[in-house]
């Protein structure tokens, strides 16, 4: 029994954070916001490269650095508490967790180590338009070695050199290795609510791509997504974290009426709650950690969880933090929007509350019917 | 990260199972009326397995020896508590005395007299209740009136408490008074124990929403107590009262009742138009919020278990699990009566889980008012977590009989 980072753990994310707090300060994160030209910041890429955070879980095997997945979640957590413009979620969460759980050995062999050091860009690309995903409206076609279609939004679909997309074939559905960079792919950077994490349009006309082994490219991107929601989870986490810090801070600094605001308990209970619901997202997501790194049965309702759990708190902190810092809060110079735009982002990218609250009641009936197959057995 | 037991907790857990399956009581024999809390059949069976608890040392196991526990760890408690909240054997009776109460007095007092009423109270033989809330001392638990005259090797005690939970069944109780109304509040009160049937006191019975009456009002008219039944110093009260609140929160956070397995299969047999309420997509988004959330008390616990296994004291930040207890049965029973459409509303023998919803649907409010309401964990965790200035204090540094009340 441990609800906590361990002592090594602790002292990674520590360095984490001491080195974000040198090199992702707020004017790092503003100057990708106000620059139209840019979608993160590729100088602070290559030095998270550097650290060997893109290679924390992927296997040495595979150029990674095998840290551990409690480990990439603390590093989340950091990356999350900084607001980071880097691709770090769509290349390691998603695509690196793409080719781990569905690649061949040899497309493993061929991608990851560059995926590890921070030099390949990955991105997973599944989104087709508005509504929750279904198979029936997926439109995007693998046949004959090429994919027809678009992906519309892509998360990085610019700064990614490499994608995993989902597509329909003669048989059912699948998931496809693209070269960005390849023929057939055009892409245009799209304006979003976070405009520190690239969304793009990616359009396919027989691009040529190489599957992924697998018949059933929608239970992979599940599971995948099971596993990134789990990591993104920590994200959140950190950010919502960090928004009530500055919630607090403001609240001791500000004073109306002769005392300071954070002394009227409107500010306290509204804090309170919002530590209430952090506490929740913590919760759920540690489990989420424990069951990632265990590969544990658990994985698919604790990850629903841990996310359906972090979308609520990021949204809820980032919300109040505004409202606590009155007028102020509201305009382009303070920092507030940074955590209300990626809590926007963070709570839609791979799939938004309603979709993951299906899937989570989804799991629980399935847990459900097999304690009582389990208590049947046993009787 | 590991929410698994380690080796030597699981076979402390294999053990423990084995042994409450061989002697737990039987709760068959009784009827739905007789399996209510605080039904005289319903307390003789808990009394009765207190006392084999006791005797194969399954009581106060984290309690030294001496104190007439077991000498165990604190996880070893927990795992025994959980192991009997999950074969439904679990009692309320004697948390109060055995969780808040005695400890606070044996941390204080080592005299014959104070130590020979714990055997008993670890046998289940004698019930504890609290005596520290007042009509006018509620969330200001520091504003009590009842007063304590010292008269030789006496105290004469007069004064009213109320909201005392078991107060009309307890044996012994745990009181605090005022012993100096010309110190600030928090300095002139004097904690004593004091046995239930001492001339003067009289407990009666508040009916509260729900129709049950397990909380009490009592009254104390010239109840003559000896010094010896004195808890810490004179004056040193609030020290007494501060460790007993603390356990109590960190021992009702820890989360009991319905599930949400019970309000699933609610769902799952209650039908809507061609199907049932579980196949609603609504329901079952609220549901998925509704999980996130008592997971969480579940997850939380975790926290406070891997505090206790390092030897260090859960920390203030447990008043969350008790706002998140409190309020996610109310919401709950507010939406598992609803899903029931119009026939939610019964609540007798025609009614779903034999009226179990509507029952805690009655007895939710209390849970948000006991132990400390929402209001009092919120500023504790405003104040105590997140380091926000305490509220403006008028009554702080003056005398007590100076501070200005109402009725």
């Amino acid at each position: 029994m441990n609800f906590d980072y361990s002592d090594e753990q602790k002292a990674l994310k520590d360095q984490a954070r001491r080195f974000l707090s040198d090199v992702c300060a707020p004017q790092v994160v503003r100057a990708v916001l106000e620059d139209p030209g840019r979608d993160h910041d590729a100088a602070l890429w290559s030095r998270i490269g550097a650290q060997g955070w893109c290679g924390a879980a992927i296997p040495e095997a595979y150029g990674g650095f095998a840290f551990g997945y409690v480990e990439l979640c603390g590093l989340a957590e950091e990356l999350g508490r900084a607001v980071a413009p880097v691709p770090f979620a769509s290349s390691i969460y998603q695509f690196a967790e793409a080719l781990l759980q569905a690649g061949s050995e040899a497309q493993k062999l061929a991608l990851l180590p560059d995926v590890a050091s921070g030099a390949l860009i990955g991105t997973l690309a599944f989104s087709e338009g508005p509504g929750i995903m279904s198979a029936q409206r997926l439109a995007t076609q693998f046949s004959n070695g090429a994919l027809n279609g678009v992906k519309i939004p892509v998360t990085d679909g610019c700064a990614a050199q490499r994608a995993v997309v989902l597509a329909r074939n003669d048989t059912g559905t699948g998931l496809y290795l693209v070269d960005l960079e390849g023929p057939g792919v055009s892409r245009r950077s799209l304006s979003s609510i976070d405009p520190t994490r690239g969304a793009a349009e990616l359009r396919f006309d027989n691009a040529p791509a190489e599957p992924l082994p697998g018949d059933d490219g929608l239970a992979q991107l599940a599971r995948i997504h099971d596993r990134t929601a789990v990591l993104l989870a920590f994200e959140q986490l950190g950010g919502a974290d960090r928004a009530l810090e500055m919630a607090r801070d403001y609240a001791l600094e500000r004073y109306a009426f002769g005392r300071q605001i954070g002394s009227y308990q409107a500010i306290k209970h509204k804090l309170a709650d919002v530590f209430v619901k952090n506490e929740v997202a913590r919760a759920n997501a540690y489990y989420g950690a424990w069951a990632l790194a265990g590969d544990a049965p658990e994985l698919p309702l604790a990850a629903a969880a841990a996310r359906v759990a972090a979308s609520e708190a990021y949204w809820f902190a980032a919300k109040e933090n505004i409202q606590a810092h009155g007028g102020i809060g509201f305009t382009w110079e303070a920092d507030c929007h940074f955590y209300y735009r990626r809590a926007g982002h963070l709570g839609l990218a791979i799939g938004g509350r309603r979709e993951w609250q299906r899937r989570l009641t989804d799991r629980l009936e399935a847990s459900m019917a097999s304690e009582q197959a389990a208590g049947a057995r046993a009787a | 990260m590991n929410f698994e037991d380690t080796p030597e907790e699981a076979r402390y857990r294999a053990q423990v199972r084995t042994w409450i399956a061989d002697n737990a009581p039987d709760l068959e024999g009784l009827s739905t009326q007789e399996r209510r809390n605080w039904h005289p059949r319903h307390k003789e069976v808990a009394r009765r397995w207190q006392a084999r608890k006791a005797d194969a040392g399954y009581a106060c196991i984290s309690w030294p020896q001496d104190w007439g526990g077991a000498g165990g760890t604190a996880i070893q408690e927990a795992i025994f508590n959980q192991e009997e909240a999950r074969a439904g054997v679990q009692f309320t009776y004697f948390m109060t005395g055995l969780n808040m109460l005695l400890p606070a007095l044996l941390e204080h007092n080592r005299d014959a007299l104070s130590l020979a009423r714990v055997p008993p109270a670890v046998r289940g033989e004698e019930i504890w209740c609290q005596l520290f809330s007042e009509p006018a001392s509620g969330s200001d638990s520091a504003g009590i009136r009842c007063t304590a005259t010292r008269d030789g090797d006496d105290w004469v005690i007069n004064g009213q408490k109320v909201w005392n939970s078991g107060a009309h069944v307890a044996d012994y109780g745990m009181l605090v008074a005022r012993t100096d109304p010309d110190l600030p509040k928090h300095k002139g009160m004097t904690v004593f124990w004091l046995d239930m049937k001492t001339p003067g006191l009289e407990v009666r019975p508040i009916r509260v929403m729900s129709g049950e009456a397990e909380l009490n009002e009592v009254f104390l008219d010239e109840v003559r107590i000896p010094d010896a039944q004195r808890v810490g110093e004179v004056n040193g009260g609030w020290k007494v009262v501060i460790s007993t609140l603390m356990n109590e929160r960190a021992a009702l956070g820890s989360g009991t009742g319905l599930s949400w397995r019970d309000v699933m299969q609610l769902a799952g047999s209650t039908p809507d138009g061609d199907g049932t309420v579980l196949q609603d997509p609504a329901f079952r988004e609220w549901l998925a919020d509704y999980y996130v959330r008592v997971e969480a008390v579940r997850l939380l616990s975790f926290r406070t278990l891997t505090s206790l296994s390092r030897g260090e004291t859960p920390g203030p930040e447990s008043s969350a699990g008790k706002l998140l207890w409190s309020n996610n049965t109310q919401e709950m029973t507010g939406h598992a009566l609803d899903l029931q459409d119009h026939f939610g509303l019964l609540d007798g023998d025609e009614a779903l889980a034999g009226g179990a919803f509507q029952h805690r649907f009655l007895w939710a409010p209390g849970l948000r008012l006991g132990g400390g309401t929402d209001e009092i964990m919120k500023n504790i965790i405003a104040e105590r977590v997140l380091g926000l200035p305490g509220d403006i204090r008028v009554d702080k540094h003056v005398p007590f009989r100076e501070i200005p009340h109402g009725r």
